[in-house]
């Protein structure tokens, strides 16, 4: 039998940085404080994304970077608002300054109706920030190509949408999400449209080495105990993935072997 | 002629207004299941969603008004103040308190007393604001803002502006000096009436001002917040005109976002009874229906409006709020309220509307933006 606990191998290390837990979580559309930092610690997340338009970088005191900080999360700044390369450039200096970290979640979407990333803006930024020191974790399409270029240009993970941000369709771009976990040879990170637990595992039953979850937790209801939930089903998922899943038929295997006739 | 202008010109007001009383409840009905399906709606839905007939499903729009507002917005309320820089103007509206035939004292404030309204409107924790003046060109004008905005981008994270339609470079130049997003209302889409409404003045040309949110997307702009007046004219047609705007500009500007405003009109001096009133429930109808019609939109609910009526419209689709505002230019240092553009009714502080919304189990947004963000993107 498989005994989860100990698979230390398993450990998902990104940027020499190692993670026990598989779920990352962001940080936005909680009710309040109180209940984003408990559903955090419930889901057992170690980075948490936050954004860098949203807390007050001068003062501190806003509901979201306050407890992050008072809880000693892992931060992971993400640049969303940013239309370009350039301003994703800005706003991960500006963060890497005032919070300490040189780690971004590269973000840039310009068409803030769906909020579609840019794939031309991302590498070019990508690219430059590398180059400048950064930890890049960008946000992309499940566009098996742009994450190849992206890990050339020395990305440390890629993060590949599953459905739209905030749709909770679960994992719609899943064939190509499939071609991107096949040849990465950076850590893949579904981020995006992952409405339930069960898209999650499906996720880590696919090899996909994290999930990021924002908006099924805290628009939950009961975001403390979708939070466990979560956590559960990425642990279940993950230890599927590494178990091997048995090969699924479509229709019955004749009892009498086709070949028997060659013994 | 814009390519709205064109839009506009398939659809004859006065069919548009009367086709609303023949939407059938089959059609109601219709657009519902849609909507609950997670279909696009189409500007005929978005008809038969503000029609009298969907009026008995009122409560089953509001619940999908919510379900699609937390969704994309989460349990959030964004709060901004209005300052109110001058009250010049050199239009006569009749509906307005700032009209240039009202006998009020004028005042524009200075730079020294803008510096102090920054201070008022910090100390009130306050991060996103909105500039609003009248129409005076020459006081009042580029060179006024440009001023204007040196001394307040200091102090703000987020500036609109709610001013006089202005040219394409203006915009431009106003991006460039730090503002965010641009409010203009087109107050009714009913070309002849408009006329009698605005009698005097740059304002009174109806297409200039129709034109005004394509020059704010070729300028390149964040964000644009559209809307009529509601009360001046029937509000259902103004309405559907508004969001087959807002359909056109999605297609058009798709790097823009967008906001909705939806005034009622206010007692103000010297102003016109109100010629097509809207109820509280029509209110209500009107919002939902541009939420279903519409997830991504930011729905902006004033101080024009009630606290009660506020406080409960907050999880039925608003996503922003202005709070703790005066409409007087000098208003956050000194009361006086004879300068006032309209009298408004919810007159709590900013603290205690936002203990009501975390009352409510939502969580106030002071912050919504970082000054320096967005590179200025332009196509003009």
């Amino acid at each position: 039998m498989l005994d989860f606990s100990v698979q230390s191998h398993n450990k998902l290390m990104i940027a020499g940085h190692q993670f026990s837990s598989r779920l990352f979580t962001g940080s936005g559309k909680f009710r309040n404080s109180g209940v984003m930092t408990q559903a955090l610690h419930a889901s057992g997340s170690e980075l948490v994304t936050m954004s860098l338009k949203r807390v007050d970088l001068a003062q501190r005191s806003d509901d979201i970077l306050r407890p992050l900080l008072a809880n000693n999360m892992k931060l992971l700044p993400n640049t969303s608002g940013a239309k370009t390369a350039n301003d994703a450039i800005f706003a991960a200096q500006l963060a890497r300054e005032a919070l300490s970290t040189n780690w971004i979640k590269l973000e840039i979407h310009p068409d803030p109706k769906y909020l579609m990333p840019d794939p031309i803006e991302t590498l070019k930024a990508a690219e430059e920030l590398v180059n400048d020191g950064f930890v890049v974790l960008p946000y992309i399409h499940a566009d098996p190509v742009l994450a190849k270029r992206l890990e050339d240009v020395g990305c440390q993970a890629v993060m590949p949408l599953g459905a739209p941000i905030g749709s909770n369709k679960g994992l719609v771009s899943h064939d190509f999400l499939k071609i991107i976990i096949e040849q990465a040879n950076v850590p893949v990170i579904i981020d995006a449209g992952i409405g339930a637990p069960s898209h999650a595992a499906y996720a880590m039953e696919l090899g996909a080495d994290a999930v990021l979850i924002n908006t099924a937790m805290a628009v939950s209801p009961d975001p403390v105990a979708m939070a466990r939930a979560f956590s559960m089903a990425v642990d279940s998922g993950r230890m599927a993935y590494l178990a091997g899943l048995a090969t699924t038929n479509s229709h019955a295997i004749a009892t009498s072997p086709l070949t028997a006739f060659l013994d | 002629m814009s390519d709205f202008s064109q839009q506009m010109a398939s659809h004859d007001w006065h069919q548009v207004q009367a086709s609303f009383s023949v939407i059938s409840e089959e059609q109601v009905v219709t657009a519902l299941q849609k909507s609950q399906q997670g279909k696009s709606l189409a500007l005929d839905d978005f008809k038969a969603l503000i029609s009298p007939a969907a009026a008995p499903y009122l409560e089953h729009m509001a619940n999908l008004s919510q379900r699609f507002t937390q969704q994309r917005f989460g349990h959030t309320t964004q709060l901004f103040v209005p300052l109110y820089l001058s009250n010049m103007c050199s239009n006569i509206c009749t509906y307005c308190g700032f009209s240039a035939d009202n006998k009020i004292r004028r005042t524009t404030l200075t730079m020294a007393q803008i510096e102090q309204e920054a201070l008022a409107i910090k100390a009130m924790g306050l991060d996103h604001i909105l500039l609003v003046t009248g129409e005076s060109e020459r006081k009042v004008g580029m060179s006024y803002f440009e001023q204007a905005l040196g001394v307040l981008a200091k102090h703000f994270n987020h500036i609109s502006m709610e001013v006089q339609p202005l040219d394409t470079e203006d915009y431009v130049r106003l991006a460039e000096l730090g503002v965010e997003s641009i409010l203009v209302y087109q107050e009714t889409y009913h070309r002849e009436k408009y006329a009698k409404y605005h009698l005097k003045g740059n304002k009174s040309d109806f297409d200039y001002r129709l034109e005004t949110p394509d020059r704010v997307g070729k300028a390149g702009i964040n964000k644009l917040g559209i809307g009529c007046l509601l009360g001046l004219e029937d509000w259902r047609t103004d309405a559907f005109f508004v969001a087959s705007q807002l359909q056109y500009l999605e297609q058009k500007y798709w790097q823009m976002r967008y906001s909705l405003s939806f005034p009622r009109l206010r007692p103000c001096e010297g102003g016109a009874p109100v010629n097509s009133p809207m109820s509280e429930r029509e209110l209500v109808q009107l919002i939902c229906a541009y939420r279903l019609f519409n997830h991504e939109v930011e729905l902006s609910l004033s101080t024009r409006e009630s606290a009660v009526f506020r406080d409960n419209m907050l999880k039925l689709g608003i996503t922003t709020m202005s709070a703790g505002s005066k409409t007087q230019p000098g208003g956050y240092a000194n009361e006086d309220k004879q300068l006032e553009q309209f009298s408004i009714d919810d007159n709590r502080s900013v603290e205690q509307v936002a203990a009501m919304i975390t009352d409510k189990g939502y969580q106030v947004v002071w912050k919504d933006w970082q000054t320096g963000l967005n590179q200025h993107l332009h196509w003009c």
